[in-house]
């Protein structure tokens, strides 16, 4: 039951986001007689302050949220995987540094990062990807850089070293691949977190712009609205929360099928 | 334990001073003119010109930075360009709202999270546990910009027990801290839970229940007690998280503190008050985390001694 609700509700927000290429100027089209109209026939979810179809820009903003989600998670775990591994690996002074560089980074509220970032490099989705990802990095270097410790002695990386591989091999031909499950989980959770990071800086107008539209920046237009049109901030809010739980159902799902330990229990 | 102490309050002023030069060079990151941009595009050359000297943005960096610096230590943070006022003076005004948001947050969240997590490793396995872990899940899955206007509609103006929004009425703190402490209940809920589970598999466990103890002295004196000291950490450290977390939830709420203070100085590109919020959240953030390791330490002397648990 939850395996179908997680993997299905996936695919439904995977198919939105290619839905959205689709979708013409109605979704971007101000008709101010139209604004603010109930669920009906010609609107099947009603239309927002500005006469727009909601349905349309629903799909608009499953876009952004798939491609801010693919975007952020794809580029802070290659960033970050490759200086966890690394760091660890080489040890000594890179590896003494790259800790602090981490320390630091956790030190700083995540979501403040973010918001500080968007603010000085202005609104705009490639300027939220690159906000998500200075902040997100830093989870992935830290498992990568942990994992790597603990398999840096193991006999397969002696034997390629006495072997004379290069390290960029040793690296990325021995040591990566028995990270990926570990990184995949955590990408899992990645991409929930970053779907919730962009629609709140959506949110607090510090992402889409109009006239794209985001979950996030849909519900901030609706809650001007709440009494007269509830459903502007009741729909885009439903489907993130249920993007947001099928991702976590899945980040859960895998994990624990890699727990050995509590699958016997 | 005093060395340890020390090294902890040097590990905090460092990155403190880390966040303040990151903060210094924030104003250097807009693209553009900073000036130009905060005055917009019908400011003449000559109160461009004015307002780069009221900010010290016509010095060589270095100096600025020396500035900047020496400013913080002695408190003083510029003044905004939109309330005309030294920001220090506007922070402190702020920042009590903050931190009782955050508090208060932290209270409900406990007051969620500890029923649920108990109840659910008490019947683990059975259809209570499932519910309460599901109910977890959700609440971790809201996002509380969302949560906030629902709470509203609900309580605020279907059934008009709370107010809006604000912070002038007796009760307006209650759905804002909800709002806010919401994810952080899920949290706890389920590491409450994993820490009984793991507790009630010891050995003292079944050596009180073999003495024929009562269930309240098994598992609130036995296993409650040991599977808090994790759940203090973590309640330590996300007391921190809400602090930035709470920046949305003032929004939503129109709460006087000092993310309503950010979001809005965003908006009027009041660049001085953006980088002083964004360093007193921080630092805020960072001596808490610091406190919360004091606190560990000093419970458990595995850590101040550095040995591995």
């Amino acid at each position: 039951m939850i395996k179908y609700f997680a993997y299905g509700m996936i695919i439904v927000w995977a198919m939105m986001a290619i839905a959205a290429i689709f979708v013409g100027d109605s979704a971007t089209n101000v008709q101010l007689d139209n604004m603010l109209a109930s669920p009906n026939l010609e609107n099947p979810l009603g239309t927002d302050e500005l006469g727009r179809p909601v349905f349309e820009r629903l799909l608009l903003g499953a876009q952004t949220s798939f491609l801010v989600a693919i975007g952020v998670v794809f580029f802070s775990s290659i960033i970050g995987t490759t200086i966890g591994v690394y760091s660890a690996y080489m040890g000594g002074w890179i590896d003494k540094m790259v800790t602090k560089i981490i320390d630091i980074f956790l030190a700083f509220p995540g979501l403040l990062l973010a918001i500080a970032l968007a603010a000085i490099l202005g609104p705009g989705i490639e300027n939220v990807v690159f906000a998500l990802v200075m902040v997100g990095w830093v989870g992935y270097a830290r498992l990568a850089r942990a994992q790597t410790l603990s398999l840096r002695s193991r006999e397969h990386i002696q034997a390629a070293k006495a072997l004379g591989v290069p390290t960029h091999l040793i690296l990325f031909r021995h040591i990566v691949p028995l990270l990926t499950a570990t990184l995949g989980v955590e990408a899992t959770f990645g991409i929930a977190g970053a779907v919730i990071s962009e629609a709140g800086l959506s949110f607090l107008g510090l992402g889409v712009q109009a006239p794209d539209a985001s979950w996030g920046s849909m519900i901030r237009e609706g809650t001007r609205y709440l009494l007269v049109a509830p459903h502007l901030v009741l729909i885009p809010g439903i489907m993130l929360m249920l993007v947001v739980l099928a991702v976590n159902l899945a980040g859960d799902r895998w994990r624990d099928s890699l727990d050995v330990k509590s699958r016997k229990n | 334990m005093i060395q340890y102490f020390l090294r902890l309050i040097a590990n905090v002023v460092f990155i403190s001073w880390v966040v303040g030069t990151l903060v210094f060079l924030l104003i250097h990151l807009v693209p553009g003119d900073p000036v130009a941009v905060m005055l917009g595009d019908w400011a003449s050359p000559a109160d461009e010109t004015a307002l780069r000297q009221k900010l010290g943005l016509d010095l060589p960096l270095w100096q600025q930075y020396i500035n900047y610096m020496s400013g913080i230590v002695r408190g003083d943070l510029g003044d905004s360009l939109f309330f005309q006022q030294p920001v220090s003076e506007l922070i402190a005004a702020r920042f009590p709202y903050t931190l009782q948001l955050a508090l208060m947050a932290l209270f409900i969240a406990i007051l969620i999270a500890f029923p649920l997590g108990m109840w659910s490793a008490l019947k683990a396995g059975k259809w209570p546990d499932h519910l309460a872990m599901s109910v977890s899940l959700v609440g971790l899955s809201i996002p509380n910009f969302w949560l906030g206007p629902m709470l509203i509609l609900a309580f605020s103006i279907g059934l008009v027990w709370f107010p809006v929004s604000g912070a002038e009425q007796p009760f307006s703190w209650v759905l804002p801290a909800v709002t806010l402490g919401t994810a952080l209940a899920a949290i706890l809920a389920r590491m409450l839970r994993a820490s009984l589970l793991e507790i009630f598999h010891e050995d003292y466990m079944r050596t009180a229940k073999a003495k024929g103890l009562s269930g309240k002295m098994i598992y609130g004196k036995h296993a409650l007690r040991n599977a808090l000291l994790p759940v203090v950490t973590i309640l330590g450290l996300q007391l921190g998280t809400l602090l930035g977390g709470a920046v949305i939830t003032e929004v939503v709420f129109d709460w006087p503190g000092l993310g309503q203070l950010l979001v809005d100085s965003i908006q009027r590109r009041d660049y001085p008050v953006v980088q002083a919020c964004i360093l007193v959240i921080s630092v805020a953030y960072i001596t808490i985390n610091g406190l919360t390791e004091l606190v560990y330490a000093w419970l458990d002397p595995r850590i101040r001694l550095d040995k591995p648990a």
